[in-house]
């Protein structure tokens, strides 16, 4: 395999910025500047991390020993990096939430989710009945990295168990 | 050896289907019992006459239900109702079987969940053998493929083995109906009992994921319901069913039977798949180790068709 490591491929870089103006741009500079090819940028504003921080995720395309370079400069610059690796999020999970979803704060349900797993939420449906008695249920769509449905399933339960919320899971074992 | 001498032990919709059909498969009832009486002929009983009382009175016969035990017979056929823990007394009648070096046919699943183990045990000092297709998945030949497969070439199974469970679900699906309002439906339509708890719990498909675990691990372990994960469909709203339709998706009581264990609850499945049957259907997926995936369904319940599954193992013993 040692033609691969020159190749150019994708990297996820899961970063913490503080919430302060000019902080994105100030951590995308060391990515061009050691030759990286940013390819997107997703920017939860609004979310918030436990510590208080903006989770951005970043894709960049270079080949391997440009992304060490990258996460290293991006480190000396004082930028919290999270996750840095080649996986990228290219697995779709879709799980249902049951139970008192919005009493129990959703948004911080989903924000641990988001935070603890190697998950990135995409798409959220809700469906709450008319009364407070009845229990609502969403469906969650999340992004997950190759090889870690398992993972992100059982943090799922355990963030769901906290909550009293009930998880219904897909099959996750090859193609129905 | 053509055709066995039967003794039925129990007269619930499985024993008495058992009853009517033997004559059909070229067998001979000389012993029924249920929990107050018995009825026993050596050159077989009037089965007729037999049901009609049963209908009537409410017994079967004028002997002891024990009688039925020492009756000649040569496969045993156990269709009392399912007990857990020790399981009995359905244990204790196919160990008198197997004691007297007699065959037994489980219909029951208490047994083959809760004490494998034992059973096995009792088999292999007896030249009485047993088996118990009826148990799990009603007609459908899923432990006969098993055994045709060998255990070792099959590494998982899982499906929808509880026809209440998968009717509400698919009935909740298609009308956007609450459990409740679909629960009360089933019931006077028979599907559900008046007290469903075994079914929508989830604990019925995991008795039989249970025993098809046991199958598989082919005596190197040995599962009971304590080591099986469960959970029910009593908690699904409908608008989980309704976001799950507007992806694709569905809910089905899913039971997996894997080397990890034994799992049921309510899964995500694609809405086309097949393991997304409807109404009382079941299926059953065999993962093989050479040959793909199998998928077998039909009808997991019911007397004549349980009743099929019992006969078809009275056959294999005395072939």
């Amino acid at each position: 395999m040692s033609d691969t490591a020159s190749e150019v491929q994708t990297h996820t870089i899961r970063l913490e910025l503080v919430d302060e103006p000019g902080e994105l741009l100030r951590a995308l500079e060391p990515i061009s500047e050691a030759g990286g090819n940013l390819m997107s940028i997703y920017h939860e504003r609004g979310n918030v991390t436990p510590r208080g921080h903006i989770p951005v995720e970043v894709d960049v395309s270079c080949a391997p020993d440009r992304f060490d370079r990258i996460v290293d400069s991006l480190r000396e610059g004082g930028v919290n990096v999270i996750q840095a690796g080649s996986e990228r999020y290219d697995e779709e999970l879709v799980v249902l939430l049951v139970g008192h979803l919005v009493d129990t704060d959703l948004s911080d349900t989903l924000q641990q989710v988001e935070a603890c797993a190697n998950a990135s939420l995409t798409d959220l449906s809700l469906s709450a009945p008319r009364g407070n008695d009845d229990s609502s249920s969403a469906r969650v769509r999340l992004k997950t990295k190759s090889g870690t449905t398992d993972e992100v399933l059982s943090t799922l339960r355990e963030i769901a168990d906290g909550k009293d919320l009930h998880v219904i899971e897909p099959l996750t074992e090859g193609t129905q | 050896m053509t055709g066995a001498r039967l003794a039925v032990l129990g007269v619930g919709a499985v024993g008495r289907s058992v009853v009517e059909l033997a004559d059909e498969y070229g067998h001979t009832v000389t012993a029924v019992a249920d929990s107050s009486s018995a009825a026993i002929d050596p050159d077989g009983i009037d089965t007729e006459a037999v049901l009609d009382r049963k209908a009537d009175e409410g017994v079967v016969g004028d002997a002891d239900p024990d009688a039925a035990l020492d009756a000649d017979y040569d496969v045993l056929v156990e269709a009392t109702p399912t007990t857990l823990g020790d399981a009995e007394p359905g244990f204790s009648h196919v160990a008198h079987a197997l004691n007297r070096d007699k065959h037994a046919v489980l219909a029951n699943k208490g047994p083959v969940a809760e004490r494998y183990g034992d059973l096995r045990e009792l088999e292999a000092d007896s030249d009485g053998r047993i088996r118990f297709e009826a148990t799990v998945g009603g007609a459908i030949p899923i432990c006969s493929t098993i055994d045709d497969f060998g255990p070792d070439h099959i590494t998982a199974a899982r499906g929808v083995l509880n026809g209440t469970a998968n009717f509400i679900l698919s009935r909740m699906a298609a009308e956007g109906l609450d459990y409740d309002h679909v629960l009360a439906e089933a019931q006077d339509l028979g599907v559900a009992e008046a007290d469903p708890t075994f079914d929508v719990e989830g604990i019925d498909a995991a008795l039989k994921f249970v025993i098809l675990s046991n199958v598989l691990a082919d005596g190197d372990e040995e599962y009971t319901l304590d080591d099986a994960t469960v959970e029910g469909i009593t908690d699904i709203p409908g608008t989980a069913l309704e976001l799950a339709a507007e992806d694709g998706r569905t809910i089905r009581l899913i039971g997996e039977a894997t080397p990890d264990g034994v799992s049921v609850g309510p899964r995500l499945v694609p809405d086309d798949g097949p393991l997304s049957v409807t109404g009382t259907l079941n299926i059953v997926q065999l993962e093989t180790t050479h040959a793909g995936r199998l998928n077998i369904s039909g009808r997991g319940a019911g007397g004549p068709e349980t009743a099929t599954a019992v006969l078809s193992d009275v056959s294999r013993l005395t072939e």
